[in-house]
C-alpha cells in the first residue's frame, strides 16, 4: 500500500468493459488532481510525517474508488478523503497498540466531533499555511535535487509515478524508488513541517523556485522523447508556480517565475515545426505566440514590482522575455533594453553564458564589433570551454564582419560541441553559405 | 488543456440573484475565485455588466443588422466567464460543480481551442509564415537559451 498510484497516473482505460467504472475513476482522479495536497498537507499536520501522510491518502483514495461509482462523489470529495485516511491512521495506531497519549487524544477528538469533523478541520486559512509548509518540505535541502522534483510533483502536484516517469523519461520504477527513498530520508532527518525560520528562508525559497523552474525547463528544452507530454510538463511546474505565488503575494521573485515562465511558454506553439524541428527565434512566427499568456506574464511582472522590493533574477530574465514577447518583429526589440537587463542579471548572478547572451544582445543594438569584445574575454577566460554556443555566436560575430575563414573555422567547432543534430545541421547550412576558401597560396 | 465556464442564468435567476445580500454573493465568488487562484489553474475570466447595456451584431440580411438586446428571444443569459488549466475533461467539470450558483443558473463548459487544432498546412497560416520569413541573414543565436 505504500506505493499506490494516483489514479491520474493510469492509462485511460480505452479496453475497460464497464464504461461507468471508467467514468468513476476518472471523476476520482479529477478530485484527486485537485484536492490532494490539501489532503495530504492536513494529514501531515496531524500524523507528523509527510510519508505516512501520503499513503494515509493513497489509502482513502483507493477507498473512494471502491465506494463512489456506487454511491457518487460526495458533496466534499476532500473532506471526505481526509475523514477516511484519519479513520485510517486512528485503525493504525490501534492495531499496532501504540496507542500513546497524543494518539489516543487525537482518536478522543476525532470520534467526539464525529462526522463535523472534517469540516472544523478544514479551515482554509491553515490550509493555504500547510500547502506551504508542504511546498517546503518536498523542496527541503536533505533531498536530492531528483527527489525534491519527484516528491514536488507527487506530493504537491498530485502526479503518479507513471506521469512523473514519462515527463522525466526514465522509468516508472526509478520514479516510485525515488519517492519512497524521499519520504525516508525525510522522516529519518525529522524534517519538521514548518515554513523555515527567517534566517534560512530567502535560501529555501531560491531552492522551491528553481525546483518549479527545472521542471518547467524539462518541458520546455527540446530533448529526446515525447514531445507530446512535455507542453503538459511546462504546463504542470507553471500551475504550481501559480500555486505558490498565490499562496506567497509578498514574494516578488514567485510572481516573477511566474511572469518569465508565462512569456516563454507563450512561444511553445511557434518554437518547433510539424517535424520537430526547432524554430529559432528570429524565425518563429510571432502571430503564433500566445497573447494572452503574454497578457497574464506582464500582469504577474507588474505585480512583482509593485511588492517593490526591486528584481531578483527571475525579474531580470522575465523583463527580457517580456521584451521578446512584445517586440513585432527581431529588428523592432529594444535590443538597448535587453543588454541593460543582461547587464543587471551578471552583476546579480554573474555568469559566462549570462555574458554570451548580453554579447549577443549588444551585436544586436550596437553591432558586432562590440560584442565580439565580450566574446572574446568569454574565450580568453576560458570558463566556457566546450560549450557549443561560445564558438557559434563568435562565429556569426566574425561573419559578420566579413572575417570568413575565422568565421568558418569558429562554426566549425560550434558543429563539432554540439550534441544536437538540428543545431548542427544548421550551423553547417551556415558554413556552406560562407564565401569560398580562397584558394591556398603555392 | 484550456476550459471556458460560461455562467448562464435566466432571468428569474437573475431576479432571484438581484434580491440576494450582495455582499454574500459577493463572498462566495471570492472564495471561489481564490480556491481557483490557489490551485494555480485560474487563467483569467470576466463577470458582464447587465444585458440591458449590450447589443447584437445580426448577420440574417448583408449588411449585417445591429439589435438591441442581445437576449430579446432567449431565456438564457449569459453573464460571465471563467478561463482554467485543466489537466482533463472530468477535472474542468469537478472544478464547475464547486461554483457557487443556484437553480436557474447554468455553467457551460467549452474548452478552447489551441493552435495545434488549426490545420497546420493552412494557405492563410503559410502565408503568415512567409511574411515574416523576412528574417533571413540575421544573427540566429539571437536568444542561445531557445
Amino acid at each position: 500500500m505504500t506505493d499506490t498510484d494516483a489514479p491520474g497516473a493510469v492509462e485511460p482505460a480505452s479496453g475497460d468493459a464497464d464504461p461507468a467504472a471508467d467514468h468513476a475513476r476518472r471523476a476520482v482522479a479529477a478530485v484527486w488532481r485537485i484536492e490532494s495536497a490539501r489532503i495530504v498537507a492536513t494529514l501531515t499536520r496531524f500524523v507528523g510525517d509527510v510519508g505516512q501522510a501520503e499513503d494515509l491518502a493513497q489509502e482513502a483514495l483507493v477507498e473512494a474508488l471502491r465506494q463512489w461509482p456506487a454511491e457518487g462523489v460526495p458533496n466534499k470529495p476532500g473532506a471526505w478523503l481526509t475523514a477516511v485516511a484519519k479513520r485510517r491512521a486512528i485503525d493504525g495506531w490501534r492495531r499496532r497498540e501504540r496507542l500513546d497519549e497524543r494518539y489516543a487524544a487525537l482518536a478522543r477528538d476525532l470520534e467526539q466531533q464525529g462526522a463535523e469533523a472534517s469540516d472544523t478541520f478544514w479551515d482554509p486559512d491553515t490550509i493555504d499555511d500547510d500547502i506551504l509548509r508542504l511546498i517546503f518540505v518536498s523542496c527541503h535541502p536533505v533531498l536530492s535535487r531528483e527527489a525534491q522534483i519527484a516528491l514536488t510533483l507527487r506530493i504537491v502536484g498530485g502526479l503518479g509515478s507513471e506521469e512523473i516517469a514519462r515527463a522525466f523519461l526514465v522509468p516508472t520504477a526509478t520514479v516510485q524508488q525515488r519517492i519512497v527513498r524521499a519520504k525516508k530520508t525525510l522522516a529519518a532527518a525529522k524534517v519538521p513541517f514548518e515554513v523555515p525560520e527567517p534566517n534560512e528562508y530567502a535560501a529555501r525559497l531560491a531552492s522551491v523556485l528553481q525546483v518549479l523552474y527545472l521542471i518547467f525547463n524539462e518541458g520546455y528544452l527540446p530533448a529526446a522523447g515525447d514531445e507530446w507530454v512535455r507542453p503538459d510538463v511546462s504546463a504542470e511546474a507553471l500551475r504550481l508556480s501559480r500555486m505558490v505565488a498565490g499562496l506567497m503575494p509578498r514574494e516578488p521573485e514567485a510572481q516573477s517565475l511566474v511572469a518569465l515562465m508565462e512569456f516563454t511558454a507563450s512561444r511553445f506553439a511557434a518554437r518547433t515545426a510539424r517535424d520537430g524541428t526547432p524554430i529559432p527565434l528570429d524565425e518563429q512566427d510571432r502571430s503564433r505566440w500566445d497573447r494572452a499568456q503574454i497578457g497574464r506574464g506582464q500582469a504577474a511582472l507588474a505585480r512583482a514590482d509593485a511588492i517593490g522590493r526591486g528584481r531578483g533574477a527571475y525579474g531580470l530574465q522575465a523583463a527580457i522575455a517580456e521584451c521578446h514577447a512584445v517586440a513585432p518583429s527581431v529588428d523592432d526589440t529594444d535590443w538597448a533594453r535587453i543588454v541593460l537587463l543582461y547587464e543587471a542579471l551578471g552583476r546579480l548572478a554573474p555568469s559566462p553564458v549570462v555574458d554570451l547572451n548580453r554579447a549577443v544582445a549588444v551585436a544586436m543594438s550596437t553591432g558586432p564589433a562590440s560584442a565580439l569584445r565580450i566574446v572574446d574575454e568569454l574565450v580568453a577566460n576560458g570558463r566556457l570551454a566546450g560549450y557549443a554556443p561560445l564558438p557559434a555566436v563568435r562565429g556569426e560575430l566574425l561573419r559578420r564582419l566579413g572575417r570568413t575563414s575565422e568565421a568558418r573555422s569558429e562554426l566549425e567547432t560550434a558543429a563539432r560541441l554540439t550534441g544536437n543534430e538540428q543545431e548542427r545541421a544548421s550551423l553547417l547550412a551556415k558554413i556552406a553559405a560562407l564565401a569560398p576558401p580562397a584558394p591556398p597560396a603555392d | 488543456m484550456k476550459y471556458m465556464l460560461i455562467m448562464r442564468s435566466n432571468d428569474q435567476a437573475v431576479e432571484d440573484y438581484e434580491n440576494l445580500d450582495f455582499t454574500e454573493v459577493i463572498a462566495a465568488m471570492g472564495a471561489y475565485n481564490e480556491s481557483l487562484i490557489k490551485a494555480g489553474v485560474l487563467l483569467g475570466g470576466e463577470g458582464l455588466s447587465d444585458a440591458k447595456e449590450g447589443f447584437v451584431v445580426d448577420f440574417d440580411s448583408t449588411p449585417p443588422v445591429i439589435t438591441d438586446g442581445p437576449y430579446g428571444e432567449t431565456k438564457e443569459l449569459f453573464n460571465g466567464f471563467w478561463i482554467i488549466q485543466a489537466s482533463s475533461p472530468e477535472e474542468a467539470a469537478e472544478w464547475a460543480k464547486r461554483c457557487p450558483l443556484g437553480p436557474g443558473s447554468k455553467l457551460e463548459v467549452r474548452r478552447v481551442n489551441e493552435l495545434e487544432d488549426f490545420p497546420q498546412d493552412n494557405e492563410w497560416i503559410q502565408k503568415e509564415a512567409g511574411w515574416r520569413a523576412e528574417a533571413e541573414g540575421r544573427l540566429s543565436a539571437a536568444n542561445p537559451a531557445e
